[in-house]
């Protein structure tokens, strides 16, 4: 076993305020089981919640969901958040938002919106996110919020049926002056795990990509920042998942339990203590949770005497769990996992799939 | 391929929009806060920041630094040249 040792403070709390949203994304990141709203927690959680997550060194707050802003105390919590000390993101769909909102968020001091994109046009995005006006709704929130000095993020979720926009979701970043654009491929967990045979985009697609992204990254350098989050399916090294298991971040539950990462419930028998029941700094460094996955010393072979162990450190648990069948075995999109090329035939073949019909994330 | 924006001794940085710099008194150091991103500045960087004012050239800014750190004003100003380019590229940084 590994000395015990105090963990370093985190850096970020993920604050998942709620499950419900108007959107219906089949890649959703929520959990295929959603919290229904008589579940959420109420202001006065939040608020002690912030106020102890400061206290514990957190400097980044991210506001997410499902869609935070269906919360009316989002406001509030914002003001909170910034009056402790902290760096307030918000990450939102943005349909549900107008000028007066936005304004409200921004004087209650929010200093970065990150908005997604499910395509570069009407129909293509509307048909994805399965709402109906949603992408004109999305523009125009996005172009108010640098006017209203903060920081805009696009973030275009990239699959099969939209990889061929991209040049064109890219322009649109540009036009709307974001300061960054995120291309997130689609990570196959909870609903996009449902839905991979329709997203899953081909080897030559994902190549095809990766190249388009180097070329604007290089020509926008200093203007708007591209992040590039890859399919990991093709890739030969595993994710720095979460920075580390219980090393960066602490997500939070619309119910408020207190979770490593926002999938970490797709994994049986781990159990997660709830906020205001325990101080969240004894959670943070003692929950159980927390410690089985942290570190090295739960490791397997191949993972086990790597020697990059503390660089990715052993890729995503859920994935593991998903793929390999087992939470503590090498992330299966890693080259050294025994189960590697397995996981890239299934990954090929399922991207060759004529299937294009999504089972929409529902309530 | 395109290249960066020039920087010179005449640029005027300043801090992008939604950037701030503070201090984490959890760490005890200076750092900047940007979008889901977190900085640690060292003395030298901190010092930079704190000199962005409105209409604050690269050369005033190095000029004053190397008084403040009597150090030669031409090896501060390279200094604040190399940092502030790092962080334009990280769009952290407008010019």
């Amino acid at each position: 076993m590994n000395a015990r040792h105090r963990p370093a403070a985190p850096l970020a709390l993920m604050a998942e305020l709620t499950h419900r949203c108007p959107l219906q994304c089949p890649y959703c990141s929520n959990p295929l089981e959603l919290l229904k709203v008589a579940q959420e927690r109420d202001t006065e959680f939040w608020l002690n919640l912030i106020g102890e997550a400061a206290d514990l060194g957190v400097l980044q707050i991210h506001f997410s969901g499902g869609e935070p802003t269906l919360r009316p105390d989002l406001a509030a919590l914002i003001a909170h958040a910034t009056a402790r000390g902290m760096y307030a993101n918000l990450i939102t769909s943005a349909v549900l938002l107008n000028e007066d909102k936005l304004q409200a968020l921004a004087d209650a001091g929010l200093g970065h919106v990150q908005i997604s994109i499910q395509g570069a046009d009407p129909a293509t995005a509307d048909r994805i996110g399965n709402y109906k006006n949603g992408h004109a709704k999305k523009l125009e929130i996005a172009r108010l919020v640098p006017k209203l000095g903060m920081s805009l993020t696009i973030n275009a979720v990239v699959h099969r049926q939209n990889l061929d926009q991209l040049p064109a979701m890219i322009g649109l970043a540009e036009s709307l002056s974001a300061d960054r654009l995120e291309v997130a491929h689609v990570q196959y967990h909870g609903w996009a795990l449902r839905n991979r045979a329709a997203l899953i985009p081909t080897r030559e697609a994902f190549e095809a990509a990766d190249a388009i992204v180097a070329e604007r990254r290089a020509a926008l350098r200093g203007k708007m920042v591209i992040d590039y989050v890859v399919p990991d399916y093709y890739a030969a090294k595993p994710k720095t998942c979460m920075g580390g298991w219980g090393q960066k971040l602490l997500n939070v539950t619309p119910d408020g339990r207190v979770l490593p990462c926002h999938a970490a419930d797709s994994i049986p028998g781990l159990e997660f203590e709830r906020a205001g029941l325990s101080p969240l700094k004894e959670i943070w460094e003692q929950g159980r949770a927390f410690e089985t996955f942290r570190g090295t010393g739960w490791m397997q072979e191949p993972c086990a005497s790597c020697a990059l162990k503390e660089v990715d450190w052993g890729g995503c648990r859920c994935q593991a769990l998903s793929l390999a069948g087992n939470a503590a075995a090498t992330d299966p999109v890693c080259h050294l996992s025994p189960r590697h090329e397995e996981i890239q035939r299934l990954a090929e073949s399922e991207s060759r799939a004529d299937h294009r019909e999504f089972i929409y994330r529902r309530l | 391929m395109m290249v960066a924006a020039a920087i010179t001794r005449d640029s005027v940085p300043v801090l992008r929009r939604g950037v701030r710099r503070q201090f984490d008194r959890t760490r005890n150091c200076a750092i900047l806060m940007a979008p889901e991103r977190v900085i640690v500045l060292d003395e030298i960087a901190d010092a930079i920041i704190e000199s962005f004012k409105p209409a604050a050239t690269v050369s005033d800014i190095a000029a004053g630094l190397a008084t403040r750190f009597r150090a030669p004003a031409q090896e501060i100003e390279e200094d604040v040249i190399a940092f502030i380019r790092e962080l334009n590229d990280k769009g952290l940084i407008v010019l």
